[in-house]
């Protein structure tokens, strides 16, 4: 007959896990590339947070006699056709990327919610009306949409995220209603209307709080899409406008112009959005199957 | 199942008439109009000569008149003149989307036979290494711009070969248009392998938990007979509805590698038309793609309720 362990079952179950830090080497060795997308989302973060002390020079500074110099010397990464430090402009393109991508899922995220728990927590003819208008929006794909609006909006670093923002408030919106449907028949909301509570008070206090699993994980893959379109976007000139560092600018047409004479211009930026957006993933992934066991996979 | 029917195709006839305002208004919201860039590229500042442009495109009537001879037209199969060209919408539009379709036909192709064994491979070996690299792959083709893969694939084939195969406007023959468009389809389709690849992968490992895969084994079928006679029939459910969705989002990923690749596709037309504030072809392409995603959304549905026998839509 097999033996249970029950030291070892309830160390592997984290039970006696106690203090963040302890917590944090738990998840890290549970879910390792969890760990690996968290460090690198981290360092993303922090690149974004001190560019300018990273950064050992301007973005914008331009050097004619720099121009196209090779990675080595003074230009770690070369310089572009300007004579601007790529270095310094990746390390700053970091903060363009951050707040796009972090301001457009914050700011779809809120309006999703919104829209969302309103359109699960009325019913009726809001609800309706509602998810027919996010039908309207999900039928262009992400960057189709996000395209169209950018062009509507003018080239600017707001208009860009909310041009990005926009596209991502029906997918939030969808997951809060579904969530919101089957609580809002739960016992603790009738128990909270049952006391007096007010229909609003009880959908932010007791409804809301109860969507957040699913919707953390939801956040987590929005911003490496937030992160792809933006830099899309500004490869297709309709995103962030010079001067502003922007990686996925930085690759734009004149950069495939470049592609034999200084490659560096194509593999650097690419790296940096490539990285970072697998960073998210990874950590989106690991979420998942902490916050939301049923998708484990 | 008549009654759904009526009710799903009405539907996505609201649906497509919604999109149909939403992008007329919003085009609408732009600032400056196609009468501004022709103005200001001639280098022209009369102020007569861009009224005189205004009014002969039909920007200064009301915005409803304008959305009703749009939409009237388009019930025709009359889709407006394009500003830049001067040449109707429809000879604009109608030759590049063949290009567009064989592309993102392509694309799929790959995404699909590159994807599925490949998630079934990921399953059946749940916690190798094996399955650890391709997890890995897969969701690095989830984090790659394709524009960049495409920039990539550009350097490696200036490096090798010196030079790069470009779209001719009259491919000699179906092998070489296919050996043109099979480099950017197979940019295209990466990343729809990588979601193909993770959801099979997923949907086998919840398949062979189930009862039925333990008797298959203990009635004695060999491997090979219950991972892909037993499971993979079951688990390509889900797969199918992906597929579905990602053969009408494609479009995304055609917008930025038709332009690094220079492929005359409607998806690319579509940048510069926007760049040009060309109204009529803008809102007959957003229209068009639309059109394509909730066609397809339908479909998927369809063949859903005919792959599995368990669904049945009520009325």
């Amino acid at each position: 007959m097999a033996v249970i362990n029950h030291d070892a079952e309830l160390a592997r179950a984290g039970a006696n896990v106690t203090g963040w830090w302890s917590r944090i080497l738990f998840f890290a060795r549970r879910y390792p590339l969890g760990a690996v997308g968290a460090v690198i989302v981290l360092v993303f973060v922090l690149t974004a947070v001190f560019a300018n002390v990273i950064a050992p020079m301007d973005p914008t500074t331009t050097d004619a006699k720099a121009s196209l110099a090779r990675p080595g010397g003074v230009f770690w990464l070369g310089a572009d056709f300007m004579g601007r430090d790529m270095y310094s402009r990746i390390v700053f393109g970091a903060r363009i990327s951050l707040a796009v991508g972090l301001g457009a899922t914050l700011a779809g995220g809120i309006l999703g919610v919104s829209i969302g728990l309103m359109s699960g927590y009325l019913g009726g003819t809001v609800d309706l009306l509602t998810q027919r208008l996010m039908d309207i929006m999900q039928s262009l794909p992400l960057l189709v949409m996000a395209l169209v609006m950018a062009a509507a909006l003018g080239p600017s670093l707001e208009n860009t995220i909310i041009a990005i923002a926009i596209p991502l408030v029906p997918s939030v919106a969808r997951v809060v209603r579904s969530s919101t449907l089957s609580l809002r028949e739960q016992p603790f909301v009738e128990a909270a209307r049952a006391v007096g509570m007010g229909e609003v008070r009880i959908a932010v206090r007791h409804v809301l709080p109860n969507t957040l699993a699913p919707l953390i994980v939801l956040g987590t893959a929005q911003l490496g899409s937030a992160i792809l379109v933006e830099a899309s976007l500004s490869f297709l000139g309709l995103g962030i406008p010079e001067p502003y560092p922007s990686w996925g600018r930085m690759l734009s047409e004149s950069a495939a112009e470049y592609v034999r004479t200084a490659p560096w211009l194509v593999i650097f930026p690419g790296v940096a959005i490539s990285m970072t957006v697998f960073g998210t993933n990874l950590l989106g992934d690991a979420l998942r199957d902490i916050l939301d066991p049923r998708q484990r996979s | 199942m008549g009654a759904y029917l009526v009710r799903r195709l009405l539907l996505m006839a609201l649906t497509l008439f919604g999109m149909s305002i939403l992008i007329f208004v919003m085009l609408r919201l732009v600032p400056g109009n196609i009468a501004d860039i022709l103005v200001d590229a001639a280098g022209i500042a009369d102020s007569k000569e861009k009224a005189k442009i205004t009014h002969e495109l039909g920007l200064d009537l009301p915005i409803i008149e304008q959305y009703g001879q749009w939409i009237g037209g388009l019930s025709r199969g009359d889709l407006g003149f394009a500003y830049v060209s001067e040449r109707p919408a429809i000879e604009e539009i109608a030759p590049r989307i063949p290009i567009s379709a064989k592309l993102a036909g392509m694309a799929l192709f790959f995404a699909i036979i590159i994807g599925v064994p490949f998630g079934v491979i990921s399953a059946v070996r749940q916690n190798t290494p094996l399955d650890y690299f391709l997890r890995v792959l897969s969701l690095s083709g989830l984090s790659l711009p394709s524009f960049w893969l495409g920039l990539l694939v550009l350097m490696a084939a200036v490096n090798w070969f010196g030079t790069i195969p470009i779209y001719s406007n009259e491919p000699r023959g179906l092998l070489q248009e296919f050996g043109l468009l099979a480099i950017p389809a197979a940019v295209v389709g990466f990343r729809s392998s990588a979601l193909i690849m993770r959801l099979t992968r997923s949907s086998m490992l919840e398949v062979m938990r189930q009862d039925y895969i333990r008797t298959a084994r203990s009635k004695g079928a060999s491997q090979m007979s219950v991972n892909y006679d037993h499971a993979l029939r079951n688990a390509l459910l889900p797969v199918v509805t992906v597929i579905g969705i990602e053969a009408a989002f494609l479009v995304g990923g055609l917008i930025v590698t038709e332009t690094v690749f220079n492929i005359p596709g409607v998806a690319r037309f579509l940048v510069e038309a926007i760049r040009w504030r060309d109204y009529p072809i803008v809102q007959n392409l957003v229209m068009l793609i639309a059109f394509v995603v909730v066609t397809v959304n339908f479909l998927v549905d369809m063949a859903y309720m005919a792959l599995d026998p368990r669904i049945k839509f009520a009325d």
